[in-house]
């Protein structure tokens, strides 16, 4: 398998939840039409956003679904105030949005030459997010064994922390991937799976959002405006709704 | 080899705010007109539907309203001696895409320019002295004044509802409004907005520091409104998705919620999407232009023949169109001749943080351009004798919302993960506010624009090069009004307060600002300017470029008012006077 290659997924769906009517049988029943259990129509008909189902890895291999684990619930801890990162979902997050139009940098110019510039050029790596995490993992992974023996995956949380500041910090260097590049990479997507949408495969139950006192895709707060100086306490709202909406499963 | 189509009136290039109030206003003077638009036809109903428009990852993050670099980007540099690099995925500014543009993911934050800014370098001159403007300004007086601005800015505020409170009306200094602006011939269409606490706390104590704050001029408008062309837009719900996002309550003003449901509907007007021009084609003078060549999504190319022009196509493919078509001479730092690319300039972005133990700002409350600001130090809006700079900035309080990828305020020295940044963030999300300072930028002989000698876009053409750098004016304006913020911030009595006057070279990376001017000016002598006061190029009169590349040199503001303005004025001198007497309105 090629590093950038992506295993196609089964199914694509807008969102995993079973409350969604698929407008299947509808046709040919006359006028009439029976509408019960959910709305008869889709969410986000006409303007999707990309998401992909659960219940498989669409990108990630197990030996590197076990090491993005194994550093994001480092990144994110478990304590007092929430879940790790790890039991959030960003894991499927990462996953999810490798195999999607992120992970192949579809969107962005890839065109070369691609030389080193200043700090002040951005970003000037050819590789693409996909080929970022397999090699970076794949280095990562030799340097613990070479150096610990051990899987990252292996190591206990102290010395996992160590070795993540050390690739923060470029104090260690890791064969095909710059160090620090890797590291910002893993946290920027990290913080996006703990902090974006549910929809998205992470921030489950929208718990860092609770965390913060953020309420999520609400679109009006005409009259929370003027109250000044408040804790408004407002239950966070997901663009898929919130789980007590549905009253089974 | 091109397709070429049967002729037509009027071509506009880009349906943004700019080109789709010159395609009405020129449709209502019975022109046949065709617009092209790279990116997709943007409907509010269907693409920015309430279910689906508050999505960070989407929008912010992923920027899916913006133009893809995959398409089109641009290289950047510092200095003319440097190799320019590719912005491979956008950091500092966001250029837009669709029908729309930028006008969809904008902030809606709508000054007026002032009166002493069209004549900047005669005000300058006349007030300090010709020896008091540093060596290194480029400044110049845009050829036109505010008599002949201000009809504009108020049709402008007509279309898009902006809400407000005059602080010059027809001349007399009204409370509570910005009395440093320009006299105005009418109100806001629509009142201020009502305000959260960040920005009321900020306002009292820039009262009692003597300081005269106003709320902010806003394209998110507060009450319903109908507009000069009887569309119906609705008050903003303060959903904090605004900034980088489009609006599904049809309150963010934008070509999309107040011009295009009407333009759609003229039978002389037709819209070709996903259709990106390559080029404007000229005669065999070179002082004529035949129309323009645009290439389809399957990589045909056809020729649109037109007897009018019309470049809408913001700052930076105005003038890479300009570059590419071979219009006027391209310029070079060297020499300071030529004017294609001359005069580039940013927008300078400083900020004070502010972290208190005591307060709820509910962060998540916002709107683009919610909020309430000081104009005592912006511009020449303060005494700059002796201070070796000039320039100033807009200092206000504008809470955008505050999705959490992107917004979680921490002090300096936070680590970045584990479990102590987690309890810091979690300390300050709802406690902790910023106050800006949206700065001049002006103009130097090094600062411009090229075509780039190394990197293309997808279909060969030359990607456009950005060369510049923060002048040493505007880093001394920043310190000194930053400075100015944290004066303020301290009365407000904060935990901890953080400056951030803007330092050392301009950064593709952070997000800035994404006004971006010049490159296209508009003047009086077209030794030192591209286009008249009318937008019409001086060197091919049938061909009028609109847009934030117009600018001289950038004030302490936000630009989208003054586009709006220019393209209404534009608009107005090709009916009053160019379609009775076709040629240049201005002689050289």
């Amino acid at each position: 398998m090629r590093s950038s290659e992506v295993a196609q997924p089964n199914r694509r769906q807008f969102l995993s939840s079973t409350a969604i009517a698929l407008l299947l049988g509808s046709t040919g029943r006359g006028l009439g039409e029976t509408i019960a259990g959910s709305p008869p129509w889709k969410p986000f008909d006409a303007s999707p956003p990309q998401t992909l189902g659960s219940g498989t890895w669409y990108f990630l291999t197990p030996d590197e679904v076990r090491t993005v684990g194994a550093i994001t619930e480092r990144l994110i801890p478990a304590d007092e105030l929430s879940i790790s990162g790890k039991d959030a979902g960003c894991v499927e997050f990462i996953d999810r949005q490798l195999a999607g139009s992120y992970g192949s940098s579809e969107r962005l110019y890839m065109k070369g030459p691609f030389q080193p510039g200043t700090p002040e050029q951005g970003d000037q790596f050819p590789l693409d997010p996909r080929q970022r995490y397999r090699l970076g993992l794949a280095s990562l992974q030799a340097h613990c064994r070479e150096t610990y023996q051990k899987a990252f995956a292996d190591l206990p949380p102290e010395q996992r922390d160590q070795v993540l500041t050390q690739l923060q910090t470029g104090a260690i260097t890791l064969k095909d991937v710059d160090a620090k590049a890797f590291f910002a990479l893993v946290l920027q997507n990290t913080m996006e799976g703990f902090f974006a949408d549910p929809i998205y495969g992470g921030n489950k139950e929208m718990v860092s959002w609770r965390m913060l006192g953020f309420p999520g895709a609400r679109y009006d707060y005409r009259d929370y405006i003027d109250k000044h100086n408040q804790k408004l306490d407002l239950p966070p709202l997901s663009i898929a709704g919130r789980s007590e909406w549905r009253v089974k499963d | 080899m091109a397709t070429k189509l049967p002729s037509t009136d009027v071509v506009v290039v880009g349906l943004g705010w700019a080109g789709s109030i010159i395609a009405n206003e020129l449709t209502d003077q019975g022109l046949e007109v065709v617009a092209f638009e790279r990116g997709p036809w943007r409907e509010t109903a269907r693409d920015f539907n309430i279910a689906s428009a508050p999505d960070e990852l989407r929008y912010s993050q992923r920027q899916e309203l913006m133009l893809q670099t995959a398409q089109n980007t641009v290289t950047a540099r510092n200095t003319p001696s440097q190799t320019a690099l590719p912005m491979r995925s956008w950091g500092s500014f966001h250029p837009g895409n669709g029908t729309g543009g930028a006008g969809n993911h904008w902030a809606g934050i709508t000054f007026r320019f002032q009166p002493e800014e069209f004549r900047l370098k005669s005000h300058l001159t006349e007030k300090y002295g010709a020896g008091a403007i540093p060596a290194e300004l480029t400044l110049q007086d845009w050829g036109t004044d505010w008599s002949e601005m201000e009809p504009f800015y108020t049709a402008f505020d007509q279309l898009a509802g902006l809400s407000g409170r005059a602080g010059n009306l027809k001349g007399q200094i009204r409370e509570g409004g910005n009395p440093f602006e320009g006299p105005r011939s009418e109100e806001y269409p629509t009142g201020p907005m009502r305000q959260p606490y960040g920005p009321t706390l900020f306002a009292q104590a820039a009262k009692d520091l003597g300081y005269k704050p106003f709320p902010v001029p806003s394209a998110l408008i507060s009450e319903a409104y109908t507009n000069s062309l009887g569309i119906t837009m609705g008050p903003c719900t303060f959903c904090g998705f605004c900034t980088n996002y489009g609006c599904a309550n049809y309150s963010k003003a934008s070509a999309i919620t107040t011009i295009l449901p009407v333009l759609t509907r003229k039978s002389n007007f037709r819209a070709q999407t996903n259709s990106e021009v390559l080029r404007v084609t000229l005669d065999a003078t070179g002082k004529r232009a035949t129309g323009v060549v645009y290439v389809d999504t399957s990589g045909k190319e056809w020729e649109q023949p037109a007897d009018l022009v019309i470049v809408t196509a913001f700052t930076f493919e105005n003038v890479r169109l300009m570059l590419l078509s071979g219009v006027g001479t391209p310029y070079d730092p060297e020499t300071q001749t030529g004017t294609t690319g001359r005069n580039y300039a940013y927008q300078t972005a400083n900020s004070v943080q502010l972290f208190f133990d005591d307060k709820n700002f509910n962060p998540f409350i916002g709107a683009g351009a919610l909020g309430m600001g000081i104009d005592d130090f912006n511009n020449d809006n303060f005494d700059h004798s002796g201070l070796g700079f000039f320039g100033g900035g807009s200092i206000r309080v504008t809470p955008i919302g505050a999705a959490p990828i992107g917004y979680r305020p921490t002090p300096p020295g936070t680590p970045l993960w584990g479990s102590n940044w987690k309890r810091q963030t979690v300390k300050n999300y709802l406690s902790s506010m910023s106050i800006g300072c949206e700065a001049s930028s002006y103009t130097t002989r090094t600062n411009y624009l090229s075509l780039d000698p190394t990197y293309t876009d997808r279909l060969g053409r030359p990607l456009l090069r950005i060369t510049f750098d923060f002048s040493q004016n505007d880093l001394k304006m920043s310190q000194y009004c930053t400075d100015k913020v944290a004066g303020i911030a301290k009365a407000m009595n904060p935990r901890q307060q953080v400056a951030h006057p803007m330092t050392g070279h301009w950064n593709t990376g952070p997000y800035q600002s994404s006004h971006v001017v010049g490159g296209f000016v508009m003047g009086a002598d077209p030794k030192t300017s591209a286009v008249n006061k009318y937008l019409q190029s001086w060197d091919v009169p049938n061909l009028f470029v609109v847009g934030a590349s117009a600018f001289p040199q950038n004030p302490g503001y936000n630009p989208t008012g003054t586009v709006g303005a220019l393209a209404f004025k534009a608009a107005d001198a090709i009916r009053r006077l160019y379609l009775k007497n076709p040629g240049p309105l201005v002689s050289a």
